[in-house]
C-alpha cells in the first residue's frame, strides 16, 4: 500500500509533501520521542506522533520514512510543513488519537 | 577578574517536585555553606518565588538570577532568566497565558506554594506545575530573548526531557545562549559524543530538589562582579573560554 492508499482509506488530511505518496509503506512506528525514532524506526514506515517541531521531518529523511501522520487534528509548524515539501516526505493528519491511528493503521497493513 | 561560584538550577517549594524544605530562607543558608557567589531560581514554570529569593540573597551576598525552568510544547526543559523585574513579570504573564488549565492533585505530585521570608505561605498554585506549555521551543526562545533574557536548554545529555532526548538534535536556527548538562557528565565526554556542539558555553548545575543538593554541581565563572547583566556578557563574549565545571 502506498502513502496515497492510506490515507485515501483513513481519511487522513494532506498537508504537504504530495511528491511522497506514491511512496510504498512497509511498517509503522508509533512515538513522540524523537531520539527515540532516531534510534529505532524502519525505512519506509509511517511515523505516528503527536510532535509538529521540523526536527520530526529531519528524522523522516534521515531514517527514509515513507510519511508523518500528525495526531489529534495537531497542525504541523510552517517550518515543518516547508521542510515536507521540500524533501517530499508527506505530512498527513488525523483527528484520531495514537492509539486508534496506530490500530487502524496496522490492520490495513497486515491485511492478507 | 574573580571567580565565582555558581549553581543556576534550583527549584524551590513551589515547584511541585521540590521538597518542602526548599524555602527561600533554606536556599540562601546552604548557598552561603556551599560558598556559592551566584544561584539560578528556576522552578517548573513559575517565577513566583523569585523575588523573595533574590531579596534574601541580596541581604546575604548572594546574587540571585530569576527565571523558571520552562517545559516547551515538545516537553523539552529550558532554563531561563531575566535581569529585571519587569521583565520577569512579563514573562510570567507568558507562563500564565500558556500553560493548560490541568489541576494540580496534591497528593500525586506534591504542593505548589510559595511563601515570604518568615515562610508564611503567600500563594497556591492550582494549576500543575509541571505540565507543557502550548508553544514550542522556538517560540518560547523568541520570547525570552525579546525580553534581554537567556535562553538555556536544560541537562540536555538526559534521555528525557531533554532537547536531545525529545527533539533528537539542535534544531538549525535555535539560539541558545548556553546548554546545560547534567552532573552524570563531564564537558569533555560530553563534547566527544557532540563534537558539533564546541564553541557553544556549558554549565552544569545541581538541578536541586532537595537543601541537601544545593552546589553539588557547580559552573565557576570568571568575570567582574557576580549578577545577570556580567553573566550575560560572559556567556555572550566572543573567543571566551568555556566555564569551568567542578563537582
Amino acid at each position: 500500500m502506498n502513502v496515497s492508499q492510506l490515507a485515501e482509506k483513513l481519511g487522513l488530511e494532506i498537508y504537504g509533501g504530495a511528491k511522497g505518496l506514491d511512496q510504498e509503506i512497509t511498517g509503522g512506528y508509533t512515538s513522540d520521542l524523537l531520539s527515540d525514532v532516531m534510534g529505532h524506526a524502519r525505512a519506509g514506515s509511517i511515523w505516528i506522533t503527536l510532535q509538529t517541531h521540523k526536527n520530526v521531518m529531519a528524522i523522516a529523511s534521515l531514517k527514509e520514512l515513507a510519511a508523518v501522520v500528525i495526531v489529534k487534528g495537531y497542525l504541523p509548524e510552517e517550518d515543518m510543513l516547508e521542510q515536507s515539501n521540500i524533501e517530499g516526505i508527506p505530512v498527513l493528519g488525523t483527528h484520531e488519537e495514537a492509539f486508534e491511528i496506530s490500530g487502524k493503521t496496522y490492520k490495513l497493513l497486515h491485511k492478507k | 577578574m574573580k571567580t565565582f561560584r555558581a549553581d543556576l538550577h534550583i527549584h524551590t517549594v513551589l515547584s511541585p517536585c521540590g521538597d518542602l524544605e526548599m524555602s527561600p530562607d533554606v536556599i540562601v543558608a546552604r548557598a552561603l555553606e556551599m560558598k556559592l557567589d551566584i544561584i539560578g531560581i528556576t522552578d517548573h514554570n513559575t517565577t513566583r518565588q523569585c523575588r523573595v529569593t533574590r531579596k534574601l540573597g541580596e541581604k546575604a551576598g548572594i546574587a540571585v538570577l530569576m527565571g523558571a525552568e520552562v517545559t516547551t510544547k515538545e516537553e523539552v526543559h529550558c532554563l531561563t532568566f531575566f535581569e529585571t523585574l519587569e521583565q520577569l513579570d512579563d514573562f510570567q504573564a507568558y507562563l500564565d497565558h500558556h500553560i493548560p488549565d490541568i489541576r494540580n492533585d496534591v497528593k500525586r505530585f506534591g504542593y505548589q506554594v510559595a511563601v515570604d521570608e518568615h515562610n508564611d505561605i503567600v500563594y497556591t498554585e492550582e494549576r500543575l506545575l509541571i505540565s507543557a506549555l502550548d508553544e514550542g521551543i522556538g517560540q518560547v526562545e523568541a520570547k525570552v530573548h525579546s525580553l534581554g533574557g537567556l535562553f538555556i536548554p536544560a541537562h540536555i545529555d538526559k534521555p528525557r526531557f531533554s532537547l536531545y532526548g525529545q527533539l533528537g538534535f539542535m534544531p538549525a536556527g535555535l539560539q541558545v545562549d548556553a546548554l546545560e548538562i547534567s552532573p552524570k557528565t563531564s564537558p569533555a565526554q560530553f563534547l566527544l559524543l557532540h563534537p558539533e556542539l564546541r564553541g557553544i558555553p556549558l554549565i552544569s548545575s545541581s538541578d536541586a530538589h532537595l537543601p541537601a543538593l544545593i552546589g553539588t554541581r557547580v559552573t565557576c565563572f570568571e568575570m567582574e562582579h557576580p549578577g545577570f547583566g556580567e553573566l550575560r556578557k560572559t556567556i555572550l563574549e566572543k573567543g571566551r573560554k568555556n566555564p569551568k565545571i567542578i563537582n
